[in-house]
């Protein structure tokens, strides 16, 4: 059967390898010193979606919730081979917790229309919830299968996959359509295609083609429509929607949304308890480990 | 105002697997019961499963006042629609004013559905709970007796304290091993409330073909001795070295996140807020920078023995001793020390 197939993704500060240079001396975190990335595990849902349009034919479109500049990702899904892409964007979405977030999503699948299947990363790497995606499949009413590692086959409309449980591993089996969360499987993501990157990198959204003509005498409404047309021709066409776009209820998005506020936010004090300083010479690390004898914490 | 109405009990799901409850439930049913008990309510655990009546009295045991059993054989393993429902119907009957997960696979894919459904915050992977009241500014009024919800955020490098400002019950998800177990009062008494199920369509949706539990290759829970690796030991060939000194010194292995995220080890080797707490005698940390989530998955150990070439990475702060040089040079250093002894 082809699947149409829905990845939504997340474009994240890169807290992977943060270093010192990350904290402002008040200790708080520069986010500026820290790379936008796609989130690693929606590149894993990417793949994992692009793999079944490569054995069961369909399409893959991914869209993403954040701000103008999350279109950076959604060019590297284009690279990757995605068909189609959509920035849910609009500062009424800001401040979402994942309920709101949540509810957000599930107003641009409903948009979107028909569709098979829906691939999230498990959770992302800023906030770590994994809410996301069953929040997702409880808005749309939709089955889940979370914790995927693999999936074994789609067949009569039902996937069949491999997932982590606690302490081991699960073959379960879903109606489709249906909602997967995946963790990191056999496959790494693959890079972007060369000749794809090429081709795509134009791919933009009616704001970026608006700022792109920002500063020249490009007022004919008519230019503009006929610009797009050309891209969206062409597959360069990132769907862009809003608030309004996507009929959401201005008190179920954003901060007026999010039942969960922070109370406050401590940096995390890096003030040692103060260590024995071991010089890295052999003499020395003998020493180390002829003291850890004697104290019987080594044996 | 939620707050002049009478204030629900506290709740704990009770994940349980063939008849055994898992650690997690049992940590949060002591930790539920300081909070009740602070709050003046009931401690009430929700236990979903197939002949799961056995249990009760344990449940019991360990602090629970009354217990919410669902029995039928659709429940025996957990489902997301099926458990959901029952869970979201007892919610909205009883009206709990907090209810405690365990952030395992189960918990962290039931309870963000549940949130879902009832409109409920829920906040995952809290380190630390209390009660304190809750000045909300955008909305001028004070809420009282909130449940403080903490939590390490953006990798680790800050701690957040979340509210949820809206109608009850506040959710949240806690880690194995991070809410001290107690012992059990032999003999507690309490009641139990049994919960009719019946099947819906629904619950065919999703269906459980095989299922397997690996016994943990890793057994870091209990190890006395953990030598474990970061994103600085620089692939999985680097991570044999590790392997090397575990093995030397009779230690298990683990793991910083960003190791296990490169694909060098596997999950179950994960120390730190994502994956085990652990207490064992000894910790080595190697090429680990040591974010928040890492050091609160070892920050009690016994001796720690941080071993990185950047002399400001967090991890030692936490450290007792601390090597600053290149781990390929400095381990194969320790494992030479070890073997002369």
């Amino acid at each position: 059967m082809s699947l149409t197939i829905l990845v939504f993704a997340k474009q994240v500060p890169d807290t992977q390898n943060i270093t010192g240079q990350a904290m402002k001396e008040d200790g708080t975190v520069n986010r500026a010193a820290l790379p936008a990335i796609f989130n690693p595990e929606d590149l894993c849902a990417l793949e994992l979606a692009l793999q079944l349009r490569e054995s069961h034919g369909g399409k893959v479109v991914v869209g993403t919730m954040g701000p103008p500049g999350a279109t950076a990702i959604l060019r590297h899904a284009l690279y990757m081979g995605a068909d189609e892409t959509i920035l849910v964007s609009d500062r009424k979405f800001a401040g979402a917790d994942t309920l709101a977030t949540s509810y957000t999503l599930a107003s641009a699948a409903r948009r979107y229309g028909k569709f098979d299947l829906i691939v999230c990363g498990r959770q992302a790497i800023d906030g770590d919830t994994a809410q996301v995606g069953p929040q997702l499949a409880e808005k749309l009413d939709l089955p889940q299968l979370t914790y995927v590692e693999e999936v074994q086959s789609v067949e009569k409309g039902r996937l069949r996959a491999r997932c982590l449980i606690d302490g081991g591993h699960e073959i379960a089996e879903t109606a489709l359509p249906a909602l997967l969360t995946v963790v990191s499987g056999e496959q790494p993501p693959r890079p972007a295609g060369a000749k794809r990157l090429m081709q795509f990198k134009k791919a933009m959204t009616r704001s970026e083609l608006m700022a792109k003509h920002a500063n020249s005498n490009y007022e004919d409404a008519n230019l503009l429509a006929e610009e797009e047309e050309a891209l969206r021709a062409k597959r360069l066409w990132i769907h862009e929607w809003t608030a309004e776009e996507l009929g959401t209820e201005s008190e179920r998005i954003g901060l007026a949304g999010s039942p969960t506020k922070v109370k406050n936010i401590e940096s995390v004090v890096l003030a040692g308890k103060g260590f024995v300083n071991i010089p890295p010479t052999d003499q020395d690390i003998g020493k180390l480990v002829h003291e850890l004898i004697e104290e019987h914490i080594l044996s | 105002m939620s707050s002049k109405r009478k204030i629900g009990n506290v709740w704990i799901f009770i994940e349980q697997d063939e008849g055994r409850i898992a650690d997690v439930s049992l940590e949060l049913v002591c930790k539920g019961r300081d909070l009740a008990r602070r709050l003046k309510v009931k401690t009430e655990a929700v236990l979903l499963g197939s002949e799961v009546g056995g249990l009760v009295q344990s449940l019991h045991e360990y602090g629970c006042d009354n217990v919410f059993v669902a029995d039928h054989r659709r429940l025996r393993y957990f489902s997301a629609l099926p458990y959901t429902r029952v869970i979201v119907d007892l919610v909205r009957q009883h009206r709990p004013n907090i209810f405690l997960f365990g952030a395992t696979p189960t918990g962290r894919s039931l309870a963000p559905r549940v949130a879902s459904k009832l409109l409920a915050g829920l906040t995952a992977d809290c380190t630390e709970l209390r009660i304190d009241d809750f000045e909300d500014k955008s909305r001028k009024q004070t809420l009282h007796d909130k449940l403080m919800q903490i939590r390490p955020a953006f990798g680790g490098n800050i701690i957040a304290t979340i509210v949820n400002t809206w109608e009850d019950p506040q959710m949240v998800t806690v880690r194995e091993g991070v809410m001290p177990l107690r012992d059990p009062e032999k003999g507690r008494g309490g009641a139990v409330t049994e919960v009719k199920f019946s099947e819906q369509p629904e619950d065919l949706a999703v269906k459980i073909i095989e299922r397997s539990r690996e016994v943990k290759s890793s057994s870091l829970k209990n190890a006395q001795i953990i030598v474990s690796g970061g994103y600085g030991v620089g692939g999985a060939a680097g991570f044999k070295l590790i392997e090397r000194l575990a093995e030397v010194v009779g230690g298990a292995v683990g793991a910083s996140r960003a190791a296990v995220d490169a694909g060098w080890v596997d999950h179950d080797h994960q120390v730190g807020q994502t994956g085990i707490t652990v207490r064992p005698r000894l910790y080595i940390a190697c090429g680990i920078s040591g974010s928040v989530q890492h050091r609160a998955g070892m920050a009690e150990s016994g001796k720690v023995i941080a071993i990185n070439d950047d002399p400001e990475a967090p991890i030692f702060s936490v450290a007792d001793y601390g090597i600053v040089g290149n781990l390929h040079e400095v381990v194969p250093k320790l494992i030479k020390a070890y073997k002369e002894k």
